[in-house]
């Protein structure tokens, strides 16, 4: 196996491309990223490893937004990311100076997932080693959209989503706890999802929503994450006394 | 008609980079082209162009009011004094929503706007929605734009119905592209212009505005000697664009002016005396 992973223009003899499924493994050891789409709310919500105490948080920044409607996380290969995310962002520019129109998240998803793919089938270069996850809300019609891309340029759509570390377990809490939901209550869902594998707090996880009405990607404040972890919390404890209650009596 | 080429004689020797090389003996001549001999170079372009380009012998109108769009043409056809044809299709149909009208040299519109129906096809397919009014006659505007200088000669409006509601936009062969709620193009149009213009208010019925635009094109036809054939009137609403009708101008005419029959004795004492 070894001779097949040096040019990745090469398919293995049963039928893999080893360097694509290796850009998945730097993926699985990114950190952690949540998605989730609500009725007229997106949240992205990305674990946040401990920030050393000379380094400006604010230039770490791991939720970017491609445009006024759209925004991106990413799990993997930070240094990739950027390269990917500049590429969108002038495609998302171009498309409005020759439609007239902004981008919609299919329309950018793909262009993502079409420029991941073409790193797959050329001469003398790796694919890019990380997953997207990209949330919007569609000019005019205002739908929202969650859709994930990956090293091998594949791209679907999704009600919620995670990638990176463990994403595994976050996605079958999401199997288990998802329900249509809209506003705070989808912030909590991405959040207490992402708390599943994270360390509880404020100051390890970066969320940013993004509502229908309001243009614009908005981050939360690390106060505001401690106040709605905080509430998460007391729910968990509140259903875990419930469930332990009643039948104590003897 | 003589052309006029006195803007291509020589009047004095060219000042410049290109005949200067024989005089470098033994120089290698630097790269260079022949530069026009005139003392106007800036205004050399402008005339060659003038000169190849024919006029735009036509009359299309379409304005935007209440219930859509609606666009109509004459068919007249010319090459100078003749008259090639009286039956051309003017109002082009890009798409089940989109029109274009003809202006300017009917192979380039022809050929253009079937292309910009294909782009319109392609991106509807990989999009999985229609493409604006907006989109597409940037689209073309584009395209005419990297043709700019080459002698194409278009003068269209692309008129249509989308998510927006309903757009009309003016497109020609320098590239320039305007958005508006009225437009009309050709050497008829100043005639159609003050018709439509006087007659024009938003609040119209689809009746009304289509009779605005017949009679448009019918004074247009009057007065304007390359104007002529049938005046077809054309409507884009929310459901696509639907032909309202197309009618002779000549008879026309008699409709607006109908004859007062003479008395014939009056004809038959003349002859007499």
């Amino acid at each position: 196996m070894a001779r097949y992973d040096r040019a990745i223009t090469v398919f293995s003899p049963d039928g893999h491309l080893f360097q694509v499924e290796y850009a998945l493994e730097a993926v699985r050891k990114g950190n952690a990223a949540v998605g989730v789409r609500g009725a007229d709310t997106v949240v992205l919500a990305v674990e946040k490893k401990s920030t050393p105490k000379l380094q400006d948080s604010r230039s770490a920044r791991k939720i970017v937004s491609l445009d006024n409607h759209i925004a991106l996380a990413c799990a993997g290969l930070k240094a990739d990311a950027r390269v990917l995310i500049n590429k969108a962002r002038i495609e998302c520019q171009s498309h409005r100076l020759t439609l007239e129109d902004p981008v919609t998240v299919e329309y950018i998803t793909r262009y993502i997932a079409g420029l991941q793919q073409k790193y797959t089938q050329s001469g003398g270069v790796r694919p890019f080693g990380l997953s997207t996850l990209i949330v919007g809300f569609d000019p005019y019609s205002r739908l929202p959209s969650l859709y994930q891309t990956d090293p091998s340029g594949t791209f679907s759509a999704w009600k919620a989503n995670a990638t990176g570390r463990n994403s595994n377990s976050i996605r079958e809490f999401l199997e288990k706890n998802y329900k249509e939901s809209s506003g705070q209550e989808t912030i909590k869902l991405a959040i207490r999802a992402l708390l599943e594998v994270v360390e509880s707090g404020g100051k390890n996880i970066e969320v940013a929503v993004m509502t229908r009405e309001e243009t614009g990607l908005r981050q939360l404040e690390e106060a505001e994450i401690d106040a709605i972890v905080a509430e998460i919390e007391a729910e968990k404890a509140a259903a875990e006394a419930a469930k332990k209650g009643p039948p104590k009596e003897t | 008609m003589k052309l006029d080429t006195s803007g291509l004689e020589t009047t004095m020797p060219v000042i410049g980079f290109g005949s200067n090389s024989e005089m470098l003996d033994g120089f290698s001549s630097v790269p260079s082209f022949d530069l026009p001999r005139t003392t106007d170079f800036d205004g050399f372009q402008k005339k060659a162009v003038e000169m190849v380009k024919p006029a735009k012998g036509t009359t299309t109108l379409a304005f935007i009011f209440k219930e859509g769009v609606m666009v109509a043409a004459d068919s007249r056809a010319s090459m100078g004094g003749y008259i090639s044809s009286q039956s051309v299709k003017k109002i082009i149909e890009i798409n089940p929503y989109m029109l274009g009208t003809m202006a300017g040299g009917a192979a380039d519109c022809q050929f253009w706007h079937r292309n910009l129906g294909i782009k319109c096809r392609l991106h509807e397919l990989a999009n999985k929605r229609r493409i604006s009014v907006s989109g597409a006659s940037k689209l073309l505007a584009n395209m005419l734009y990297s043709y700019r200088g080459m002698g194409l000669s278009v003068g269209t409006m692309i008129a249509g119905w989308d998510e927006t509601g309903p757009g009309l936009y003016y497109v020609d062969n320098e590239g320039g592209r305007l958005k508006g709620d009225r437009f009309s193009v050709g050497s008829g149009s100043p005639y159609a212009y003050g018709v439509l213009d006087s007659g024009y208010k938003f609040d119209m019925s689809v009746e009304e505005a289509s009779e605005l635009a017949r009679r448009s094109i019918y004074h247009a036809t009057f007065r304007d000697g390359a104007s002529g054939g049938v005046a077809s009137v054309y409507h884009v609403g929310p459901q696509g664009w639907k032909k309202l009708s197309g009618d002779d101008v000549g008879e026309l005419h008699y409709h607006y002016y109908p004859v007062t029959p003479v008395t014939a004795e009056h004809v038959m004492e003349e002859a007499a005396e």
